[in-house]
């Protein structure tokens, strides 16, 4: 059996590595995002650029836009950078964050079987789209994550005069996971599902899926980033935390953001500039 | 499912040296085996003290290590987010969302497998062996290096299945580490992300890889107690 002294000389050589992990320099902020920006790629294209040119590295836990502004709350995180334009005013107003500044905007799309069960392939309204779904009692897969996805979705329900309290049924499943995950089991199980339309570009496992209702005004999905308050929670990395804001809406962030394709197809559009975004 | 691009995917990860790649194994197997070296040192001798003492609540104790040996590790890993949170009581130390936060949820995930083995192994030993070491003076405290010695294999073992607990585990290191690309990301949150990402065949090939690695890994503690029980007789 191992020594208690060579376990211990063992255990210092094995973590040692682990606990000095965290880099020489102290030049890191932590940034809570959503799924849809990590799964899409956009991160791995974006954070190379910034460190390159600041030196500051990024590190991008991926949650629901619901969760990451928990974790933004909960002072876990330097930078929110979610899709939900109205919880976001509200983090801002409650105190935890600064200053929401827009940055870009994708489009969400409904994803349903080639076989389209509903009826609605090539519509471009999404509110008579989900009425048909529902009233069809086609298979509709929801987030149910607080995600800002699942938010989205729900707005529209509720634009269709549908109250999902009165006919939820085997038709309506609440997953509680991520974009990726949805997509997954609408693939599997051939239903409809609302996703964004980057992470949808990116997504591989697609089955017999494909794109039944797109470009509704309706179906724009802004995305905003806030740094954490440092009032209310000292540690921030303010410094560090406002550089990649000010970044990501400079010509130069925006013109990073735009260069991000997949197949030629741009998958976010920058609008910082754009009043009232 | 496409198993041939599973396969695929896994002889390429392991022949194409990715640095990403690399660091990923790397971060696992170092986040892994520092949690079960630590549970080792606090398991080892908390799990001998509770086989050679006898007092009130002995039971109830081992019963309840017993049963924290099924703790899910998604509630591990929320019990130590809630922790080291920064509006937690350990927020400070700033340790969420590093390997720190994976080693000490692993670690609690793995404690209980080292203490109710460590102590059921030494409580068979100390029943056999206890005249005997009682005639050389080994008494209390002083048995433990002996009955420890003695217990090696079996310990050894036990040691092997923490292993196996900890590096299967996506639920904890996922809450914890956050699955930061470069920093926390390891085999099995990135097969978790590779999977909702819909790129199955990658996914499963990881998962190939890090089966490998479990099984690697075991047979090299399996060799290694063979040589020992040669050496020792």
């Amino acid at each position: 059996m191992i020594t208690g002294r060579t376990a211990l000389g063992l255990a210092l050589v094995l973590a040692g590595p682990a606990f000095a992990q965290a880099p020489a320099s102290d030049r890191f902020i932590t940034v809570s995002s959503t799924t849809s920006t990590t799964d899409s790629g956009l991160f791995t294209h974006l954070l190379p650029l910034f460190k390159a040119k600041t030196g500051i590295e990024v590190r991008v836990v991926s949650q629901g836009t619901g969760q990451a502004l928990d974790t933004g709350r909960r002072g876990d995180a330097d930078v929110v950078f979610v899709h939900a334009r109205a919880q976001e005013l509200k983090f801002v107003e409650d105190g935890f964050g600064v200053e929401r500044k827009p940055v870009m905007y994708n489009d969400f799309v409904l994803i349903g079987p080639k076989a389209d069960p509903a009826g609605i392939k090539g519509g471009k309204d999404i509110v008579a789209a989900l009425k048909a779904v529902q009233a069809r009692g086609s298979l509709f897969i929801s987030r149910g994550d607080k995600s800002g996805t699942h938010a989205a979705e729900l707005t529209l329900w509720k634009a269709a005069e549908i109250d999902l309290e009165k006919v939820k049924g085997p038709w309506y499943r609440e997953i509680g996971q991520g974009m990726g995950a949805a997509l997954n089991m609408a693939s599997a199980q051939n239903g409809y599902v609302l996703s964004d339309r980057a992470t949808w570009l990116n997504f591989r496992n697609r089955g017999d899926l494909d794109i039944v209702v797109e470009g509704d005004r309706r179906l724009f999905n802004q995305y905003g980033v806030i740094l954490v308050n440092p009032a209310k929670h000292p540690h921030v990395k303010k410094a560090e935390g406002q550089a990649f804001i000010d970044w990501l809406v400079s010509t130069e962030g925006q013109k990073a953001i735009s260069d991000y394709r997949i197949n030629g197809a741009s998958l976010f559009f920058p609008n910082a500039t754009q009043p009232g975004a | 499912m496409d198993a041939l691009g599973a396969m695929q995917a896994a002889i390429g990860l392991m022949v194409s040296f990715d640095p990403q790649f690399l660091q990923i194994v790397g971060l696992s197997l170092r986040v892994t085996l520092s949690a079960v070296l630590l549970a080792a040192l606090i398991g080892l001798p908390l799990g001998a003290w509770l086989a050679l003492s006898r007092f009130r609540g002995r039971s109830a104790l081992i019963v309840l290590i017993n049963g924290l040996m099924g703790l899910p590790p998604v509630v591990a890993g929320l019990f130590v987010f809630l922790l080291l949170s920064r509006s937690g009581p350990l927020g400070p130390l700033g340790l969420l969302f590093t390997p720190t936060a994976m080693v000490i949820a692993q670690t609690i995930l793995v404690l209980p497998i080292v203490i109710a083995l460590t102590r059921s192994t030494l409580d068979d030993l100390w029943q056999e062996y206890r005249e005997h070491l009682t005639s050389l003076g080994l008494t209390g405290w002083r048995a433990v290096p002996t009955l420890l010695w003695d217990g090696r294999f079996a310990l050894a073992t036990g040691l092997l299945a923490g292993f196996g607990r900890a590096s299967a585990e996506v639920g904890a290191v996922l809450i914890v580490g956050g699955n930061i690309a470069n920093y926390t990301r390891t085999m099995t949150t990135t097969i978790a992300l590779e999977t909702s990402k819909g790129d199955l065949p990658l996914a499963l090939g990881l998962g190939l890889v890090l089966m490998a690695l479990t099984l690697a890994i075991n047979a090299a503690g399996y060799a290694a107690s063979r040589i020992g029980a040669r050496f020792a007789g």
